[in-house]
């Protein structure tokens, strides 16, 4: 710890920030008060928005100022985090980063650096927009901070592997790998025994570079807090079920950024108590996201960072709800896995169970289940061109869907962060001709 | 066929050609126009609109637009896809239902039609332009053979080349190699055609084939093709008397229904 980036991160994050950010929510909260209900067919936007914000760029500020004053982790989304938590880390999201520069629409030319760098357009647009932001510097968020450490779960897909490899090597750090086989059936006792000992070996790794011992104790804390968080988060998930749903999945792609970045911290438990008491405002006053919701689908993938505002407005001019998504699913249905009094088995078997480290079955088993749950009238599967894992199986998964659940399923071409992969004349083709089959 | 009984228009704009399609009130053709797309696609469908009008179609008659330039037709009182339009056209020609497949000039689509002529379920070509008209047109290009010729050359061929690629671009340099080789225009031709069927057949079967098969779009007129087809999915082809049409007859249907509900129930337009 560097006595004077301490004071810095002091000063700028805890007083002057803190201040700020609040301020700028009491005027987002008050704008919104005054000029939230516009006409269209969109209901008022969510009233705690502007505190969402005010997390995220909370965050971020701390990641401007977290070098020198703590030990900062670059993670995988799907990585093991409460050990980190526990140890004081600051944590980056690569992934997460990556959507954000996605929605700033700034992915395309990051991505554009890593291939002039020599990496391939074939690769994952996540990899090479944090590539890219590496190599260049640039970024929407102020600043990342470097890393003290690299910790990259292989159990949302190989490429991370690769990937980290190349950050390691950047920023010359020691890179902590958690390999997690691939579940075609029910976890075996191995498996989860394979993935418990990889937690337990990478601890010493995390102490030392982190110069603290992990406590116990403060695991444990840290294991409730994130279990709780997750457990809000479902609920939030299923008011969707309510009709007319109190919120779209295109909201809580946006609201997902504390679950997969900040779970485990007290702010985010308390927001996500926040935005669950407001959804449940909705849903007994009978209000939804839409003004008018006459048909409901369910979203496969990650979704089209660049698109999201255009596509939720299409779809609501249409009066289309899309009011669940298996993507935001995947941050909240392992929460009856995490057991905090037994924190190394049941976080091997809660980071071996993401949707990506599934069978295609199984992935079909929980869309289905999805369908018949959320009473919804069709699928959109985003086939993604820079998400294989998530996309393999989806001609099937449409076939199936059809046949055995009478529901229909419209893949959608397209890339989550890379524009130039995404033809906006062929895709709204596709689209509008599934949204008159689906509302004839 | 009097224009003059026209009641409603259906204009299908499409990436190579527009069509123009006039139905009396019982939803009979009463006229038609087919034209090459201009970049000034306006400018076009109001000059199209004036030769209805030169040939006899009254004025002032409800448009729904259909194809890509859907939105740009500030005439239209509503927009709808090609994907229904064309279902609507051929269910209303032939009577009946069945597996659609539409080959249009950058689209190939696979419509399960209902027997109400509704759309049950559709799959479109992946975003590039293996398996459909432009394949033709690019082709036939290089091997300075007229489009219109291409199916009778293919039929009278003694023999076909296997032509392995679908990707119009590298088909394109694999005709180049044949010529090299000395292989017989006319083989290459079938050869050709062959790979639109197959990748077309692929897609068809990737969405389900429920007989009976039915085509329509531009490139159904070539005989060639259809009897490929048939052969790749085992089964007989039925064709309306104007393929290329059916996405525009189809507008123009759903114009004429337009005009039954009151103005509040215009849900199949496209806002957008």
């Amino acid at each position: 710890m560097n006595p004077l980036s301490s004071i810095a991160y002091r000063l700028n994050v805890d007083l002057i920030g803190r201040a700020v950010l609040r301020l700028e929510r009491l005027r987002g909260e008050r704008a919104l008060r005054r000029h939230g209900d516009r006409p269209g067919p969109l209901s008022p936007p969510l009233a705690c928005s502007p505190r969402l914000k005010e997390l995220i760029s909370r965050h971020y500020l701390r990641g401007r100022y977290a070098s020198g004053h703590r030990p900062v982790a670059w993670v995988t989304s799907g990585g093991p985090i409460e050990h980190l938590q526990a140890l004081g880390y600051f944590l980056i999201y690569p992934e997460n980063h990556g959507a954000v520069c996605g929605i700033r629409r700034l992915a395309q030319d990051l991505c554009q650096a890593a291939e002039e760098a020599g990496f391939s357009r074939d690769i994952c647009s996540y990899a090479r927009t944090d590539i890219g932001s590496v190599l260049s510097g640039k970024t929407p968020v102020g600043r990342l901070p470097r890393p003290d450490l690299l910790v990259c779960c292989t159990n949302i897909c190989q490429t991370v592997l690769y990937w980290y490899q190349v950050l390691a090597h950047h920023f010359r750090v020691p890179l902590v790998l958690i390999d997690t086989p691939f579940l075609y059936r029910p976890a075996q006792p191995h498996a989860v025994a394979y993935v418990r000992r990889q937690i337990e070996e990478a601890i010493p790794v995390m102490e030392r570079v982190a110069r603290r011992t992990l406590a116990p104790a403060r695991l444990e804390r840290v294991l409730v807090e994130s279990k709780e968080a997750v457990e809000l988060w479902m609920r939030v998930l299923e008011r969707g079920k309510a009709r007319p749903s109190p919120i779209l999945a295109f909201d809580e792609f946006i609201h997902m950024a504390p679950i997969v970045e900040m779970r485990g911290e007290e702010d985010t438990t308390a927001y996500y108590r926040v935005l669950l008491a407001e959804l449940d405002r909705r849903v007994a006053a009978g209000v939804g996201a839409l003004r008018q919701e006459q048909r409901r689908l369910i979203w496969d993938n990650l979704p089209i960072w660049y698109r999201v505002r255009p596509l939720s407005e299409h779809l609501a001019s249409r009066g289309v709800a899309l009011v669940a998504s298996s993507y935001t699913n995947a941050w909240g249905e392992l929460a009856p896995l995490m057991d905090p009094r037994q924190p190394l088995d049941s976080l091997a078997r809660v980071y071996l169970h993401p949707i990506l480290n599934r069978s295609t079955g199984d992935k079909l088993r929980t869309l289905a289940q999805m369908v018949r749950e959320y009473q919804a009238h069709g699928v959109l599967l985003h086939s993604d061109r820079s998400c294989k894992p998530y996309s393999v199986g989806q001609m099937d998964q449409r076939e199936r869907l059809g046949r055995e659940l009478s529901v229909p399923a419209l893949l959608l071409e397209a890339d989550h962060n890379d524009p130039r992969s995404f033809s906006e004349e062929p895709a709204a083709a596709r689209l509008d001709a599934f949204l008159e089959m689906v509302l004839s | 066929m009097n224009p003059s009984s026209a009641r409603a228009l259906g204009i299908d704009i499409g990436s190579t050609t527009t069509k123009l399609c006039a139905v009396d009130g019982h939803g009979r053709r009463v006229w038609h126009a087919i034209e090459a797309t201009e970049p000034r696609i306006q400018d076009q469908v109001r000059r199209l609109l004036q030769r209805a009008r030169g040939d006899g179609v009254p004025a002032g008659l409800d448009l729904l637009a259909t194809g890509y330039g859907r939105k740009l037709v500030p005439e239209a009182r509503a927009a709808l896809t090609e994907i229904g339009c064309h279902a609507r056209g051929v269910h209303r020609e032939l009577g009946h239902g069945g597996t659609l497949i539409d080959i249009g000039g950058q689209d190939t689509k696979v419509i399960a039609v209902g027997d109400e002529g509704k759309v049950q379920n559709f799959a479109m070509n992946d975003k590039c332009a293996a398996g459909t008209g432009r394949f033709l047109e690019v082709t036939a290009a290089r091997l300075q053979v007229p489009l219109d010729e291409m199916a009778r050359l293919a039929l009278a061929a003694p023999e076909e080349v296997s032509i392995s690629s679908t990707c119009t671009v590298f088909a394109e340099s694999e005709i180049v190699s044949l010529i090299a080789r000395g292989a017989e225009v006319a083989a290459i031709v079938r050869g050709l055609l062959r790979a639109l069927a197959r990748r077309v057949g692929a897609l068809a079967r990737s969405a389900g084939v429920r007989p009976p098969l039915l085509l329509s779009g531009g490139v159904a007129r070539n005989e060639a093709v259809r009897r490929l087809l048939s052969e790749e999915l085992a089964l007989p082809a039925t064709l309306p008397a104007e393929p290329q049409l059916m996405g525009a007859y189809g507008a123009a249907l759903a114009a004429l229904e337009l005009q039954s509900q009151p103005p509040a129930g215009q849900s199949g337009g496209s806002p957008s």
